[in-house]
């Protein structure tokens, strides 16, 4: 990681009271949170620019006293003394300047915060108990801190518009809106698709989208995330499941290269969805709609859930796969076999996939590339998110064609396919049926699945622990969410053992030690671990 | 009041050579930002049709390198612009506090009365026509402070500022804009 | 012209309506030519910039649109060579309540504040400005814009301008019905095609990130005008018309229940509220009573008739002693309605008599700013409609016993905590009126 950046000035900012030192251009929002002092907020967004339009982070701010010759006033602890402002300061706006004072919390400060709550609600309508956002609304929980508890707001509520379809993904409650303009900003600074407004004015001021014009970006569920009250909710996940029963796993996405780093909301084994966590080196905190829905197959009805042998009762027992896959690929002329990666694969997987073509002698293996056309954003021009793995581990050999060609040829009689389709890399079914031997690891049926002599059910992308690499050179970890479904196990052990069963090595326990042994042989990786990768990922210095 | 988009002819595309050639005089003058234009382009585009259609605000947007939301959320949030057909002559009778005064409930009531509105309709704006006689000749609305309060109470006919308005003298002044 | 005497009233000074008065007088340039037209900008083209911003700073110019800011000191926030391009826009959005005297500036005298413009440009090193004309001025749009093509005509405006190698151009743009749009800010939003919501100040002060974000001066029409005058007469003379801090003549517009409402130029601290009224307005109508006065526009503090006030005055012996000032010998200029608690503001003085419901002048007030509330932040956006929501239901079904303490409280919660200052705007009325008539509030309570 770079390490040169320039040194910034520091002030001396008082936060309740304590004299804190902050770099210059720091706002005064995030120098409070820093300082462990919780500002509400909901307009305010780090990654937006600042309107200072919901006035809920009001707090009181001083600046030092000056002499008539423009010097600070120092009090007897030789720090400045401050002139306390007449009017409270929205902290959103505001950036430390030396001498400042700020106090957080006052009771002007606390009247200001039920001020504003009082306000945002009386107009807010009372769907609380079936409003989806129910669990992360910013307004219900800082109704609990600062709200008055009681409404002395007798007269009748503004009207509008109720459960608007904008887009093809999203559904809008005006009523609900507190008009922060975070979405409306979005759109315009970050998705730079201008599709959102307000119309009106006043109190009766509405989102919207133009007439006959649709909310239908492919970052247009960034805007539900950051949503702070139930305006804006995602049609995907709207009253699917209360969010408070969902577990959140930190993991990365598998959509393309970029490895856009992910939250999974999960119960009982199901993905209920999907959510961007914010890594400043990748995806900041936005993720395209497409990957983000992209979890669905977890759940087909296609996934392999138990082991086959073809010509034997099924389903198969593990054991008996794994033996039945040894048996088809032992004794065989090396020159004759070969072996289809997936730069879909975890480092780990494929660094035993790498084994298992070395303990069976095979030099004709390659990874399926999906170059593509990226959005300039956040799809990268590569459709798959290991393809640096696949290159560091000597996986990318460029052999693919070649294999294709001698598969159809007849020249190659046995393969094994991992984690894709043979038919994707050029093959057809017909020489699939001929050959002697075809060994398919994967999640779901797919045209080669049918042909395999033995079928070894795998686990996705959330069910699984492992690194990958993405397109900028960054190794990042996927976490477990869920359970494989049925028989499938982890891709890892699997190949473990049929590295051993075609006697190729001894065993590793733990994904923890394949990543060692990977480590220890992969000059990039000297030094790591899986726990060292951290949830944020590291920049690798990859060879050229 | 007639629906907003219930029009079947699109005003854009009936623009003569003129109102385009006005459109790119008024675009020049605002050399930093086109988008400075919006307002002054609504202005034109309602003066010369009377109204401001879904193809205007695109064609506008078009015109002025934005997206229609943006212009959209100008004609909703002015009063001025309307979305749909208003009187031929607009009544705007001042309703703030110097003018309310000097009767100009009273004198609004009247005016309705005159032309044949009911006095009780509501009107707010957000791109809709202020209440409009069934013949289209009239439209009447109450609007905010005219700044003429030392000759309250006062409206605005068409370009025409009335002072002074006695409510005897109404049913006289509308006749002189039939 | 019905709100100016034809011969002006003893009280009056006529500086900016001098020529307007005058019979035959019309909008234009051949007849401002014919009155000494456009010889201050001759003399000012002649002059160092930083020197006429000086003889504006002497003169105690402030702003008339109602904050009342310095108009030489905001002028000189401008760095006259920082390399940046410096826009003025004029603020002929005139729309506060009880305000009408801009729109006779611009209907009939539009050359005054062209040549007002053009000095203020030449000083501060502009060479694009806007005049931003309210749109229930659609004469005055179209009469400023002939104006300012004879001035371009005649070489006052456009290129190399009296061969001095000064360029200015001028347009007029027009609102749309916006009372929010004579905050500064809000026009400078408005005038880029934007909605018209204000900014936050910091960091969106006018003087550094104006229009297109370049340092930008607005100032009232008013204000411009006074500018050929000052370089006119000369700025001790100009201000010695006013009070130290308060230089020149001041446009005073009374409506409401006098005798003779209209506007009044005076000079600043020239008369005071009961010589407003019954000397120079001809008094109240007949057999009535003093019951309240808005002293500078709908925004300020309500007075209530009777009232005294603990103020500093200059004592015969020019010291400074305590007194207490009747409501009727409060001096009009800016800081004696200061320390009586309320503004001079844009010079709108609303007069109520013994006849007026203050409940219902209140509502009306409310209506109006429920109705102007651009909704961007939300004290505001939510706080005048319930105001207004409020006040509408104790005039329809009379009062509850708390809603004198919530409306004051609501109103607390608006003022000092919005964007821009339509929160003190919208919630002065509310609070002053409370306190000023409580009794009003009280009868009717159910």
């Amino acid at each position: 990681m770079s390490e040169t950046a320039t040194p910034v000035a520091m002030v001396n900012v008082q936060v309740d009271g304590e004299w804190k030192q902050f770099p210059k251009g720091t706002r005064l929002i995030e120098a409070c949170m820093k300082s462990g002092k919780f500002i509400p907020h909901y307009c305010y967004h780090p990654k937006l620019s600042t309107p200072g339009n919901c006035r809920m982070c009001l707090v009181e701010t001083g600046r030092p006293k000056m002499t008539p010759d423009r010097q600070p006033v120092l009090g007897a602890d030789g720090r400045p003394e401050i002139a306390w402002g007449p009017k409270p300061e929205i902290s959103c706006a505001a950036e430390v300047a030396e001498g400042m004072g700020v106090r957080t919390s006052s009771p002007l400060v606390e009247e200001c915060r039920k001020g504003v709550m009082e306000f945002l609600l009386i107009n807010h309508p009372l769907d609380c108990p079936i409003c989806d956002q129910a669990g992360e609304c910013r307004l219900q929980e800082f109704s609990v801190e600062f709200g008055k508890g009681e409404s002395r707001f007798r007269e009748e509520k503004v009207k509008k518009p109720k459960r608007v379809d904008i887009g093809e993904r999203i559904v809008l409650d005006d009523e609900r809106c507190i008009m922060c303009s975070r979405c409306i900003r979005f759109m315009q600074e970050v998705a730079h698709d201008d599709v959102l407004g307000f119309l009106n004015r006043g109190s009766h001021t509405t989102l919207s989208v133009y007439p006959g014009k649709r909310l239908d970006n492919n970052y247009s569920l960034n805007t539900v995330d950051i949503c702070p009250v139930g305006a804006l909710t995602s049609k995907d996940f709207r009253f699917k499941m209360r969010v408070w029963f969902l577990k959140e796993t930190q993991t990365i996405d598998v959509s393309c290269g970029t490895g856009c780093n992910i939250v999974i909301g999960s119960r009982e084994n199901i993905v209920y969805r999907i959510t961007p966590r914010e890594n400043e080196e990748v995806n900041s905190c936005w993720m395209p709609d497409s990957h983000r829905m992209n979890f669905h197959y977890l759940h087909s009805d296609e996934r392999l859930v138990s082991p086959l042998v073809k010509g034997e009762e099924a389903p198969s027992k593990w054991t008996r796969a794994l033996a039945g896959a040894a048996e088809k690929l032992q004794g065989r002329d090396p020159a004759k076999t070969a072996l289809i990666a997936s730069a879909r694969m975890t480092n780990e997987e494929l660094f035993l996939a790498r084994r298992l073509a070395s303990a069976l002698k095979i030099e004709n293996f390659d990874v399926l590339l999906r170059p593509q056309k990226g959005d300039g954003f956040l799809i990268s021009d590569d459709g798959n998110p290991n393809t640096g793995g696949a290159k560091l581990l000597g996986l990318a050999t460029g052999k693919l064609s070649e294999i294709a060609r001698r598969v159809e040829s007849g020249e190659i009689t046995a393969l094994i396919v991992l984690g894709e389709d043979a038919v994707d890399c050029g093959i057809s079914e017909g020489a699939l049926k001929k050959l002697e031997a075809l060994v398919f690891a994967g999640i779901l049926a797919n045209k080669t699945s049918p042909h395999a002599s033995v079928v070894l059910p795998t686990s996705a992308w959330a069910e699984k622990r492992g690194t990958m690499i993405n397109i900028k050179g960054r190794i990042q970890r996927l976490n477990q969410a869920i359970q494989p479904p049925g028989q499938a196990r982890d891709d890892w052990e699997v190949l473990r053992d049929l590295v051993q069963a075609v006697g190729g090595s001894n065993g590793v326990y733990s994904i923890e030690e394949v990543f060692k042994v990977m480590a220890s042989e992969t000059p990039a990786l000297q030094g790591l671990t899986i726990s060292r990768v951290g949830d944020l990922g590291l920049q690798l210095s990859l060879p050229a | 009041m007639r629906a907003m988009t219930e029009s079947l002819t699109r005003q854009a595309d009936s623009l003569t050579p003129e109102f385009i050639a006005e459109a790119d005089e008024l675009v020049s003058h605002y050399p930093v930002s086109k988008r400075s234009a919006s307002l002054p382009l609504l202005h034109l585009w309602q003066n010369h049709f009377g109204f401001i259609d879904d193809s205007a605000m695109e064609w506008i947007a078009a015109r002025l390198d934005l997206t229609p939301v943006n212009i959209i959320e100008l004609v909703t949030f002015y009063p001025w612009f309307r979305r749909e057909q208003a009187g031929k002559t607009i009544i705007r009778v001042c309703r703030t506090l110097a003018c309310a005064l000097a009767g100009s409930y009273e004198v609004k009531d009247k005016f309705c009365q005159a032309v044949g509105l009911n006095p009780d309709c509501e009107h707010h704006g957000f791109g809709h026509a202020p209440p409009t006689t069934a013949d289209g000749k009239f439209s009447v609305e109450f609007v905010e402070c005219l700044a003429s309060c030392g000759s309250a109470p006062v409206a605005l006919i068409n370009d025409d500022l009335v002072e002074n308005i006695k409510t005897s003298e109404i049913p006289s002044l509308v006749e002189s804009y039939k | 012209m019905v709100s100016l005497l034809p011969t002006p009233h003893p009280k009056e000074r006529r500086i900016i309506f001098g020529n307007i008065s005058k019979p035959g007088y019309s909008p234009d340039i051949e007849t401002y030519l014919a009155h000494g037209g456009y010889e201050s900008l001759k003399k000012a083209l002649g002059m160092k910039p930083n020197e006429i911003i000086d003889m504006v700073k002497a003169a105690n110019l402030r702003g008339r649109g109602g904050a009342g800011f310095p108009a030489g000191a905001k002028w000189s926030f401008i760095k006259y060579d920082d390399g940046k391009p410096h826009y003025i826009v004029v603020n002929a959005d005139e729309s506060e309540p009880g305000t009408f005297k801009d729109r006779y500036i611009l209907h009939q005298d539009p050359h005054q504040l062209i040549e007002g413009l053009a000095i203020a440009a030449f000083a501060t090193n502009v060479h694009l400005s806007y005049i931003y004309i309210r749109c229930e001025f659609p004469k005055a749009a179209k009469i400023v814009w002939e104006a300012i093509k004879e001035a371009k005509a005649k070489g006052f405006l456009g290129k190399n301008i009296l061969g001095t190698g000064f360029d200015l151009d001028i347009y007029v743009h027009q609102g749309a019905g916006a009372y929010i749009c004579g905050e500064e800010t809000s026009l400078l939003e408005s005038l880029e095609g934007k909605r018209p919501y204000p900014r936050i100040k910091p960091p969106y002060f006018p003087a550094v990130l104006g229009l297109y974000m370049k340092p930008t001066i607005v100032n009232n029409v008013e204000t411009i005008c006074h500018v050929k005058h000052i370089l006119a007469m000369g700025p001790e003379e100009y201000a010695k018309m006013g009070t130290p801090g308060d230089g020149g003549t001041r446009t005073m517009c009374v409506s409401g229940d006098v005798q003779r409402p209209g506007f009044y130029e005076i000079p600043c601290g020239g008369v005071t509220l009961g010589e407003l009224i019954n000397d120079v307005c001809g008094g109240l109508k007949p057999g009535r009573t003093l019951k309240a006065v808005i002293p500078g526009g709908s925004s300020a503090k309500v007075l209530r008739a009777g009232e005294t006030f603990k103020m500093k005055v200059k004592g015969p012996d020019g010291q400074m002693v305590e007194k207490e000032v009747p409501l009727l010998d409060l001096v009009m200029d800016a800081s004696t309605l200061q320390a009586a608690g309320t503004m001079v503001g844009s010079g709108g003085v609303m007069i109520m008599d013994d006849t007026r419901d203050m409940v219902w002048a209140l509502n009306n007030l409310n209506q109006f700013y429920a109705h102007e509330s651009c909704g961007q932040c939300t004290p505001c956006r939510e706080g005048s409609l319930w105001m207004s929501k409020v006040t509408t239901r104790i005039i329809d079904e009379g009062a509850r016993p708390d809603d004198a303490k919530n409306l004051k409280n609501i109103a607390d919660n608006i003022a000092g905590r919005t964007v821009c200052a339509f929160g003190e705007a919208c919630s002065w009325p509310t609070q002053s009126f409370l306190a000023k008539f409580p009794d009003e509030f009280e009868k009717r309570v159910k």
